[in-house]
């Protein structure tokens, strides 16, 4: 078989479609952040909090009430969302006037205390979730074995992650959305609700989060500190690809998710680094990031 | 454990009655033996012992009794850092802690290994599996109490190379233990005639996706992969490499540190026949049901595993030491206890008799369980067979080898 770097092809393909699926993670959590941000100018460190809640959801849903992963993935999103929707209203409404970083404190303790509350109650292993029947199995891919579930959240997240773009970028509602995020006050005097807009999109927002959370939660195993470990990467994909951009937290996401899965192979010590080495080049040479604007 | 309001009132007054009564709390202070337990109470390692292990302290203390002098029993999260853990261990031994315990994961056991000594203090090691406690690092202030790298190396390892895997591959976390673990384990494997095809080190604790290192372990062709890691690190590999049929063709798991709360987050579907090595197990003998009966209004539906219930054994014996030669004398010097203590035969529900040895390496024998099927178990908990026992004798690394200063002087 032929090698490329000293490594053999299969075996690199295998990688690249590894880093691909993490990507999607990322892609689907710096997405609902991206917009967040957009539209609320809060950098949402509840984020990992709301997409382990997600999970621990749809794990509740089927022991609790017997509703198997395909009612999780509708419902799951709906109830997270709302749980948003009522935090918004409740607290983070009040801070628009204030400087970035008091929304950046509250999300951040909000996540804390979320996270702790969980783990006082589920521990730290994790709760097995089941794949469901439909997609259990794997196919060869004759360099690979890919789990057909792993596939399936490749797919779910570009179909998601395309949405929302087109949502945002094609619709009419989508058009209130980017004039509210550059001009709130003349929206407003437009005639559009521009506070019940803002609530909304920070559910939707939160929802995306559970949504990734319920796609995970087959993959993973469902513990509360499995958000921690990715709402710091997904903020870094955030940053390299700017602030608020829909398009640049998605290429961005994916992109990423192959450069960690290629560091895994030359150099897996530093998997865990390897991003926020980019952030950090990144920042030096584009501060506004490789998609936003300056 | 969880500070309720009227917990934070009390200590409030406490805290404001302190200065206008100095001589009571000191009188207090001086016939009152603290003991600390310093572990994981929000990470990785949280589960195996956790909120249990502080629990199987606690239930010691209470099997004890009253000997004439009172018993504190605190406890500390080191978030599994060993800054963090280190600075709580000197907090701690100059407020008056006399004995710290439990302290899971190596890098952590091993910076307070070395406040202790400096400190003269007494420290037992339940939690971490560096064989380096009681070799190049061991301390006259130290025991290790429960698995050690060599330990688990020689039981699971010899096993798995003894039943035909002598081609390795392994994934490692990258710090003191995974590498302590890999190198005990790799010594059995070559003296066994095997090799070692290749290993990946990967970043701990930030990695919860082991499916590119699964891969890399399959492409090396090795019949055996071997998890030199713990806790959910393990519990994450484990499910992984079902995912991705890592199994099939014939490369077998071994999980060269398991759990029994491992096993249960796992579930028997995916675990059935892993071998793994503990020292304990609740269902082993009319003892360890019995230790393990008492602590359930503690532990409520968790069992107890070889780690939290090495606080219990570790507490009780200490506690003897304590007893035996006056609670001033105990204060006053880690080595002196930590003499006693070996000089002393142990004996407990958990573990049976045991002994110390100069090192400060306590023996037990050392056992290698199945993991059952679903169909074999009768329910939550029951999910071991046993298939070999090591004798405490054989179990351990010889004193000799170990390179321990106090050994060779």
């Amino acid at each position: 078989m032929d090698d490329i770097f000293g490594i053999p092809a299969p075996l690199l393909f295998g990688q690249l479609l590894l880093g691909l699926i993490n990507g999607a993670f990322y892609a689907m959590m710096s997405l609902g952040l991206a917009v967040i941000f957009g539209l609320l100018n809060i950098i949402n460190f509840t984020h990992g909090a709301q997409f382990m809640m997600g999970a621990f959801a749809a794990w509740m849903l089927l022991e609790w009430a017997g509703l198997n992963y395909w009612w999780a993935l509708v419902l799951v999103p709906i109830i997270i969302g709302f749980t948003g929707v009522v935090l918004e209203r409740l607290m983070i409404s009040r801070l628009y006037k204030l400087d970035h970083l008091y929304g950046l404190l509250l999300t951040f303790g909000l996540g804390l205390i979320i996270e702790g509350v969980f783990r006082n109650q589920f521990g730290s292993s994790g709760l097995p979730y089941r794949i469901p029947a439909e997609l259990q199995g794997a196919w060869d891919l004759g360099f690979m074995f890919l789990p057909i579930y792993r596939g399936w959240v490749v797919i779910a997240a570009l179909v998601l992650c395309l949405a929302t773009w087109l949502i945002i970028e094609k619709t009419r509602l989508g058009a209130y959305l980017r004039a509210a995020t550059e001009n709130a006050p003349l929206v407003q005097a437009f005639g559009v609700n521009v506070p019940r807009m803002v609530t909304l999109t920070y559910g939707f927002g939160v929802a995306l989060a559970a949504i990734g959370g319920v796609l995970a939660a087959p993959i993973y195993s469902v513990n509360p500190q499995m958000g921690t470990n990715l709402i710091i990467v997904v903020f870094a994909v955030v940053v390299i690809g700017g602030m608020g951009s829909i398009l640049g937290s998605i290429i961005t996401g994916f992109g990423l998710g192959i450069v960690e899965g290629l560091t895994k192979v030359f150099y897996p010590e530093a998997s865990a680094t390897v991003i926020f080495v980019i952030m950090a080049i990144v920042l030096l040479a584009r501060p506004a990031g490789l998609f936003g604007r300056a | 454990m969880t500070p309720t309001r009227r917990s934070l009132l009390t200590a409030s007054v406490g805290a404001t009655l302190m200065p206008a009564l100095p001589r009571l709390g000191r009188a207090q202070a001086a016939n009152t033996i603290r003991i600390g337990v310093l572990n994981d109470q929000s990470g990785a390692y949280r589960d195996i012992s956790g909120p249990y292990g502080i629990e199987c302290t606690r239930q010691a203390v209470q099997e004890f009794g009253d000997k004439g002098f009172a018993v504190e029993v605190i406890a500390a999260d080191h978030q599994n850092k060993p800054d963090v853990g280190a600075n709580i261990a000197r907090q701690w031994y100059d407020q008056g802690v006399d004995l710290i315990i439990d302290v899971p994961t190596s890098s952590v056991g091993l910076a307070v290994n070395n406040v202790a000594r400096e400190k003269n203090k007494a420290y037992i090691n339940t939690g971490s599996a560096t064989s380096d406690l009681t070799g190049a690092q061991c301390s006259p202030t130290t025991i290790h109490w429960m698995y050690d790298t060599y330990m688990l190396a020689k039981s699971t390892g010899g096993a798995m190379v003894k039943a035909g895997g002598d081609s390795w591959f392994f994934i490692t976390a990258d710090y003191a233990f995974g590498h302590a673990l890999e190198r005990d384990t790799t010594n059995f494997i070559r003296a066994a005639g095997g090799r070692v095809n290749g290993s990946v080190k990967y970043p701990f604790p930030a990695t919860s996706d082991f499916s590119s290192f699964l891969l890399q372990a399959q492409a090396s062709r090795a019949k055996v992969i071997g998890f030199a890691n713990a806790g959910a690190d393990t519990i994450n590999s484990i499910k992984q490499a079902a995912e991705f049929g890592v199994t099939r063709g014939g490369v077998k798991l071994a999980a060269l540190l398991m759990f029994l709360p491992d096993v249960h987050a796992i579930g028997l579907r995916t675990a059935q026949g892993l071998v793994l090595t503990e020292s304990f197990y609740w269902d082993l003998n009319d003892r360890t049901r019995a230790v393990s009966e008492r602590l359930r209004p503690r532990l409520k539906d968790v069992r107890p595993n070889m780690a939290s219930i090495a606080n219990y054994s570790c507490t009780l014996h200490y506690l003897k030491a304590v007893a035996d030669m006056g609670v001033a004398a105990s204060k006053a010097s880690g080595v002196e206890v930590i003499n006693r203590m070996k000089a002393m035969p142990c004996d407990d529900d958990a573990f049976g008799a045991g002994t110390i040895r100069a090192d400060g390496r306590k023996l037990c024998p050392s056992y290698l369980f199945e993991v059952k099927s679903p169909a074999e178990s009768k329910g939550p908990w029951d999910y071991y067979k046993l298939l070999q026992t090591t004798p405490a004798t054989e179990a351990f690394r010889p004193m000799n080898e170990g390179g321990c200063s106090l050994v060779r002087s």
